[in-house]
């Protein structure tokens, strides 16, 4: 098999296949985890998540980090902490949000303890005092997402062509039977589309209407600082706005330390294209938002801000499975920003399809012939 | 808003911003350092120019300083198209600033370009330009006994001065043999009548001049105690060694311009002959980008005269197009000429002080190439074999400058060994994917969040 896109999805697919016994070659165009991955914050959240099908995905996904996490030195190469996320409200309304949201999830098997506000701080000593309440959720864990991507391509001993763009499928009838690209053809029992934010591109190239647009987002670094913050924390807004349609700067401070010492605080989403232009609104939003919660923040200096894009489907769904309309195909993409929490169990899924086997979770929801077909 | 603001008052800036405002131009000069004159005028506060060449150039522009608005003390961080210049102002209690206008000359220069040895994290060990700084603002010779290498004509005036200043400099390395040079220096009476005085220098105070010659290792415990230096090949491989007593070293690989406001503003960039991402400018120094012009190094490096004469054309340029004032065509005709002669020269001084592969050769496995986030060149190998194929990838997993200089220090040195894993040396496209800064400096989260308010 082929898989197109050598970012975290790409390479879990890759390891799962290779795993049931599957030759794979994976195919990118730029370098590993160069693109959406290589600018992600590593969040693997159950936390973040309405019920429906894209909660079920993350609560397996997070199961399998865990067990990819367990495997030997995988874990430290990749610099997994199950460290728990801390979702704390400013008022009682978000507090009681949080609280129903979160009896909502525990039908999902999310895990999730109400704190308290005279608590918060026994979580996170350098939190605001002033918050209202929050929620624990200890499934919610990081990876850091280039290291993640590259140690699943080595482990799972696939042949990686950087720097090899797809330019085109092979057919045989209907059938995809290989991908065409700038350094010559390879033939494949199956291709899977694992272009990330480009997959609508890939996807059109065998001749199917997959529509995956991008989702800026930025994120800021600050400096290396010994620990101050724990886990993942963010403001109970942030649901609000991973599910948002908005097409405005929306923004609301995931804020946590890396292992590196430095604080990441991400991410703002706007719908702006392909623009990399830094938006200092975005940064400054980013900044207070930060401050709010830990209002230590204010003295410590950013050193780098980042931007990436997401890939986004209409109804916020990633695309996952085979595709009915062009045999051969198989998509793994359009994971908006929680491809890499949602890596794992893609993976996993995909070699599952690839094999045969009857997937442990219904595929339906992903379906990549959802989408009403282009005029 | 003003009409133009120009960033960076060394040579560059102030020729710019002194022809925009002598054109009637409402000029701002935008500047981190306390005083004018960025690195190559850098000046204790009673600098008289016994330490400097072409100090009446200097004192001309800086006695015009009052027909404009001249800011130091500020650090920019950002510029937005359109423009709006985001800078903090201040020492301590920084507060952040902001300039609008309709035109942006971006004369920020360039910094020491440095290539890594074992042991150059030792204290005692610094880049040739941060030795002239401190001889330069603060009268302070870096050491006792200072070893001064590297590659290029700046090495001379470093080590002359140091002299000057009372230290022993044991010696001056240079890594190449720019047999070829002197006869375009010939060509140029005033360079030449530096490089006679820089020889002459070299004589009375006795210091040795080594031509294909380097330190490849520093030694010592909790500072520089000596260093190897080593005869080189024509690739920089190392021939023969010995060990010279030192308590410095001040090394030099010539300069990085800084690029970060251009990139951020979307300029074009392109490859120098000296292996520098450099700014693309037309005749009239404009950019890529309307409005935007650039001058002096950040468009290759080229020394200070060549600055001057790059940023009083931008100037013009800018109040032409700004201010519909029409220069002197006689004197854009002499500063074109100027401009020509002075761009040849520096051409001609890259070629005869390129860097040459063998440098790699010095590191050991455990020899650090990023310092702030102590990478090692075997976790630069690993990078590699976990798919790293360009400057980018081998930063985003290694963490090579990831750290607080942001790889202004290592940038370089990681392009160099992230393009020969893949058997090429770097280029353009290798240098920009490490070029972008969108924060051009650190700011205090704080201070980015007001940023917004009067």
């Amino acid at each position: 098999m082929v898989i197109v896109g050598g970012g975290v999805v790409g390479a879990a697919c890759a390891y799962y296949a290779a795993r049931a016994g599957l030759t794979v070659t994976v195919v990118e165009r730029g370098a590993v985890a160069g693109g959406t991955t290589g600018a992600g914050e590593g969040n693997l959240l159950v936390s973040d998540k309405e019920p429906g099908p894209e909660l079920d995905l993350a609560v397996l996904s997070s199961a399998r980090w865990a067990e990819l996490a367990a495997e030997d030195g995988l874990g430290a190469a990749v610099e997994y902490e199950p460290k728990g996320g801390l979702v704390v409200a400013e008022t009682e309304e978000g507090a009681a949000g949080l609280a129903g949201l979160a009896a909502r999830q525990r039908a999902s098997g999310v895990e999730a303890v109400e704190v308290p506000a005279a608590e918060l701080t026994g979580y996170e000593p350098h939190l605001a005092p002033d918050l209202a309440g929050g929620m624990f959720y200890p499934q919610d864990a990081q990876v850091q997402p280039m290291l993640a991507a590259a140690h699943l391509l080595r482990a799972s001993g696939a042949e990686v062509r950087t720097g090899v763009t797809v330019t085109g499928m092979s057919r045989s009838g209907a059938r995809v039977t290989g991908v065409r690209t700038d350094r010559g053809d390879l033939a494949a029992g199956a291709v899977v589309n694992a272009a990330g934010t480009w997959g609508g591109e890939v996807a059109a190239l065998a001749g199917v209407n997959v529509p995956i647009l991008p989702r800026r987002g930025f994120i800021l670094v600050t400096e290396p600082l010994p620990p101050l913050i724990r886990h993942k924390v963010y403001a109970a807004e942030y649901v609000a706005n991973v599910a948002s349609d908005d097409e405005g700067l929306e923004s609301s401070a995931v804020v946590e330390g890396t292992p590196a010492g430095t604080i990441l605080i991400g991410a703002t989403r706007e719908r702006v294209g392909f623009d990399r232009t830094l938006s200092t609104a975005a940064l400054r939003r980013l900044a207070r938002q930060a401050i709010r919660l830990f209002p230590v923040l204010a003295d410590v200096a950013a050193i780098r801000a980042y931007c990436g894009f997401r890939p986004y489907c209409p109804d916020h769904l990633p695309v996952i499975g085979p595709d009915p309309r062009a045999e051969g195909l198989l998509h793994a993409c359009g994971h908006e920003g929680a491809g890499i929490g949602l890596a794992a169990a893609t993976g996993h899924l995909i070699a599952q399809s690839l094999t045969g086997a009857r997937p442990d979770f219904d595929l339906h929801p992903f379906r990549p012939d959802r989408f009403p077909e282009q005029p | 808003m003003r009409d133009v603001v120009v960033i960076g008052a060394g040579p560059a800036g102030l020729a710019a911003a002194v022809a925009a405002a002598t054109a009637g131009l409402d000029v701002a000069l935008i500047d981190a350092g306390r005083r004018p004159g960025g690195q190559f005028y850098r000046h204790h506060a009673a600098e008289t120019g016994r330490l400097h060449h072409d100090w009446d150039a200097f004192v001309r522009l800086r006695d015009a300083l009052d027909r404009l608005t001249y800011l130091p003390g500020h650090r920019v961080w950002h510029v937005e198209d359109g423009f709006t210049v985001h800078a903090l102002a201040g020492d301590r209690d920084e507060r952040p600033v902001r300039i609008d206008a309709r035109a942006v000359v971006v004369a920020t220069g360039a910094h020491d370009r440095s290539l890594p040895f074992p042991g150059w994290d030792l204290p005692g060990v610094l880049t040739a330009g941060g030795a002239q700084a401190l001889l330069k603002g603060d009268r302070v010779p870096a050491g006792k006994r200072i070893v001064v290498a590297g590659t290029g004509p700046f090495l001379l005036p470093v080590a002359t001065g140091l002299a000057r200043a009372g230290a022993t400099v044991a010696g001056v390395f240079e890594a190449n043999r720019p047999y070829g040079f002197a006869r375009h220096v010939a060509r140029h009476p005033g360079k030449a009548r530096e490089g006679a005085g820089y020889a002459a220098l070299l004589a009375r105070h006795r210091i040795p001049y080594r031509t294909g010659h380097a330190v490849v290792a520093a030694h010592g415990d909790d500072r520089i105690e000596a260093v190897t230096v080593a005869r080189l090949d024509r690739d920089w491989a190392p021939v023969r060694e010995r060990v010279i007593a030192c308590d410095t070293v001040a090394v030099g690989y010539g300069f990085t311009p800084q690029l970060e406001i251009p990139l951020q503003l979307g300029c074009a960039t392109r490859m120098d002959a000296d292996g520098s991402l450099i700014v693309a400018v037309d005749v009239t120094q404009r950019t890529s980008v309307p409005g935007v012009y650039a001058a002096g190094e950040t468009t290759g490096v080229g020394g200070a005269q060549l600055s001057l004469v790059e940023g009083e054309l931008a100037g013009l340029a800018v109040a032409e197009a700004a201010g519909g004032v029409a220069p002197d065509p006689a004197d854009v005709q002499r500063l074109l000429a100027r401009r020509r002669r002075l761009r040849a020269f520096a051409g001609a001084m890259h070629a005869a002080y390129p860097v040459r592969p063998g440098w790699m050769d010095r590191l050991r496995d455990d020899t650090l190439v990023c310092r702030c986030e102590e990478v090692t060149r075997g976790r630069l190998a690993e990078a590699a074999e976990l798919g790293a194929t360009d400057p980018r990838s081998a930063k985003l997993l290694s963490r090579a400058g990831m750290g607080w200089c942001q790889g202004r220090v290592c940038g370089y040195a990681t392009a160099w060994l992230a393009a020969g894993v893949c058997g090429r040396l770097p280029g353009a496209d290798d240098l920009r994917g490490i070029a972008r800064r969108p924060l051009a400096q650190p700011l205090r989260l704080g201070d980015l969040a007001t940023d917004d308010q009067p």
